[in-house]
């Protein structure tokens, strides 16, 4: 496989100047230092893509991962290391940048196909294609400024997936239009894929991620913090946001507890108990009793409040979940420990590894305590089919 | 068009690594610059035709705005100026001297003005897709240059009225001086409208310095008034070093037949020449310069 794309020791940084008029300028001449302020969007960043790689880059807003795909996109220059690439490279940073509002369909398919580099010659090839991929036949000599915004990015992407990119940058712009559009980018983002075509993208829909890419690297504060399958990606990723909103809950509980005199209760022990013993991370067969044992401790009391547990997959889609308000079972306040169990029977899942969480809620649905990744387990399983769910299949030829 | 994966990773592989990007070098960059330039010549035709076709889109008159405009100055000066003034009485087909005049200057003034706010007009581009960013000024330049084409028509239709259409030698003039034009308008829709980016000021100023600037050269007054009134060598060099002065002398050398016995600065041809090469350096400059500036670009939008 050949690198596509190379970037060494990429840094980037924006000063973010306070004034702007030139008499705010003239005032504080000389003591301009104070009222700059130095932004690193993105630090000693290392990265090659090889080509007919899928890459996401994924990571909390402000991580740098736009600024990174710009540069990718030689839209901004590096202050520090180099951006080298390969092939020629289409940028889908913003569906119907340099669309004319005054200026028909026909007009603008002209003029964007030309600004993502196809020549005259092809946009009158591709013409009819586009203008079918748009499905917006009827309003093609209208005025896009009279066009619904949904029409809009129809006639943008059709435009975008018919550039014949060696590198493809998208910047969110896969969810665009109703579900069968979407469907249709899908697969032509397949259609690239299976072309050996290289494509760079940015999302927050995890599970695109999940889907699409063959390998994901997360960005924190202009940092590559994971690079590797989308699987691990997510799993840091996910746990980073997990962390950041733990953090807000206890702050919000910690002001709670001073203003509405609320005590805070924790999960303090999770484990699993099957029929092999009990332990954190278990491995049961098909069918077999898994017990959710858990450990709480208040420094107060609590009353009013629920337990739940959930099974999760390892990228944190929740399969099954339930609480005790809607097992119709009432907990007794909890003072000091309390110890609770969960019995869950006749598990209906494949083979793979699962995770289970808990949660203790108040019934107003405030939330208490959460914890996404609690125990794992994993189903040893020899039936072979597609999807977490375990059902018995057969089949027969009708006479 | 390569179908397979290994086929394409092969056809890579044998392509070099390219930096991303604009090349930075101050010199060596020059020719980079070009090359990208010329590849995007087709982008440039169609931003150009964009800015003509939706400037007028909804207007029912639509395309003929763009000759209202340079006509209501004409007729302004020519009775305010011609008649009630009597700057009429000593140049003859005053009408046609004027409209010489304003052709030279619109042109010039609409490419500074429209190239000055070029990069700030398509900051969306700017910030969302690479492309030399050079077309956008230059397509603000195209657009300046059809409306003068327009305009040029009908002055020769006007001279072919009053039975005075140049002919010969006089394109020579006309020649030289459209080039300094768009040389001097070029190389300023560049710079200025890469500063423009940093400082939206300079917008405004470009505004001012273009009302001044028709008055610095003699477009509704003849050199002869102003020669006759300076008679400063050094004041009178200093009037003929602006290229647009000369640029409109040449004009009306080329197209006001009617002038041919008034005086003209001495000269005018190799003056006209010093300019075009000068205009040609501070083209090469400022292009540099805009290369420089266009780095930070989308970040400053």
């Amino acid at each position: 496989m050949t690198t596509v794309v190379q970037i060494e020791g990429l840094s980037k940084h924006f000063v973010l100047r306070k004034e702007k008029s030139l008499k705010e300028r003239v005032v504080n001449f000389g003591r301009s230092r104070k009222h700059r302020e130095d932004f690193w969007a993105l630090r000693d960043i290392d990265l090659q893509i090889e080509s007919g790689t899928t890459l996401g880059l994924i990571g909390p807003n402000g991580s740098g991962k736009s600024t990174l795909l710009k540069m990718v996109g030689g839209i901004l220059q590096p202050d520090s290391g180099s951006v080298k690439i390969r092939g020629r490279l289409a940028a889908l940073l913003e569906l119907g940048a340099g669309f004319h509002p005054d200026l028909t369909g026909r007009e603008n398919v002209y003029l964007n196909a030309s600004i993502l580099g196809l020549s005259r010659v092809q946009i009158d090839r591709y013409f009819d294609a586009i203008v079918d991929f748009s499905g917006i036949e009827a309003f093609i000599d209208t005025q896009v400024k009279f066009y619904s915004s949904g029409m809009y990015v129809r006639l943008a992407f059709a435009v975008a997936v018919h550039v014949d990119p060696d590198i493809l940058l998208v910047d969110e712009v896969l969810a665009v239009g109703d579900e069968p559009f979407q469907r249709k980018c899908l697969e032509r983002i397949r259609e690239f894929q299976a072309e050996g075509r290289t494509i760079v993208m940015v999302t927050h829909g995890l599970d695109q991620v999940a889907e699409f890419c063959d390998r994901a690297v997360v960005l924190e504060k202009g940092r590559i913090v994971t690079d590797g399958t989308p699987r691990e990606a997510l799993r840091t990723l996910r746990a980073d946001f997990e962390e950041v909103r733990q953090e807000e809950v206890e702050r919000r509980q910690l002001a709670e507890e001073h203003t509405l005199n609320r005590a805070i209760a924790r999960f303090t022990g999770i484990s699993l108990a099957t029929s092999s013993g009990v332990t954190s991370s278990a491995e049961i067969a098909p069918g077999e009793q898994l017990t959710v044992l858990m450990e709480t401790f208040t420094s107060g009391e609590v009353t009013d409040f629920k337990i739940g547990v959930g099974i999760a997959t390892p990228l944190g889609t929740v399969l099954w979940s339930t609480t005790t308000e809607l097992l119709g079972d009432e907990v007794p306040p909890m003072r000091g420990t309390g110890m609770y169990q969960f019995a869950l029977r006749d598990i209906p899942l494949t083979a793979g590894e699962y995770t289970i969480q808990t949660t203790l809620s108040g019934l107003d649905g405030r939330e208490i305590h959460h914890v996404p990744a609690a125990a794992q387990f994993s189903v040893d399983d020899t039936l072979s089919s597609i999807g977490p769910v375990r059902l018995a299949a057969s089949f027969d030829v009708r006479v | 068009m390569t179908s397979t994966p290994a086929d394409r990773a092969a056809t890579l592989a044998e392509q070099p690594l390219r930096t991303a990007g604009p090349r930075l070098g101050f010199a060596s960059g020059t020719f980079s610059s070009i090359k990208d330039i010329v590849a995007q010549r087709e982008l440039l035709g169609m931003l150009v035709r964009r800015e003509l076709k939706a400037r007028y889109k909804d207007s029912s008159l639509g395309f003929l705005w763009t000759l209202m405009r340079p006509i209501a100055m004409l007729l302004i000066y020519y009775i305010a100026l011609g008649k009630f003034l009597g700057a009429a009485r000593n140049i003859p087909d005053f009408a046609i001297f004027i409209y010489t005049g304003l052709t030279a200057w619109g042109f010039f003034a609409e490419a500074v003005t429209a190239g000055t706010g070029s990069v700030i007009a398509n900051s969306g581009l700017v910030k969302k897709v690479y492309l030399p960013r050079e077309v956008f000024p230059l397509s603000a330049i195209g657009s300046a240059l059809f409306n003068f084409g327009v305009q040029l028509m009908i002055l020769l239709a006007a001279t072919a009225v009053v039975g005075r259409f140049p002919t010969g030698t006089r394109w020579g003039y006309f020649f030289m001086a459209t080039a300094i034009l768009v040389l001097f308008g070029t190389a300023l829709a560049l710079l200025l409208s890469a500063w423009n980016v940093y400082l939206r000021d300079i917008q405004y100023l470009v505004e001012i310095f273009v009302l001044i600037f028709f008055w610095v050269s003699p477009i509704v007054y003849s050199w002869e008034l102003f020669a006759n009134q300076v008679a400063n060598e050094t004041l009178r060099e200093l009037y003929l070093s602006n290229p647009i002065t000369l640029a409109v002398l040449g004009f009306q050398k080329a197209f006001w037949v009617a002038g041919d016995g008034k005086p003209f600065p001495d000269h005018l041809y190799s003056r006209m020449g010093i300019a075009l090469v000068v205009g040609i350096v501070l083209l090469w400059l400022c292009q540099r310069v805009f290369a420089r500036l266009q780095a930070n670009f989308a970040q400053e939008l």
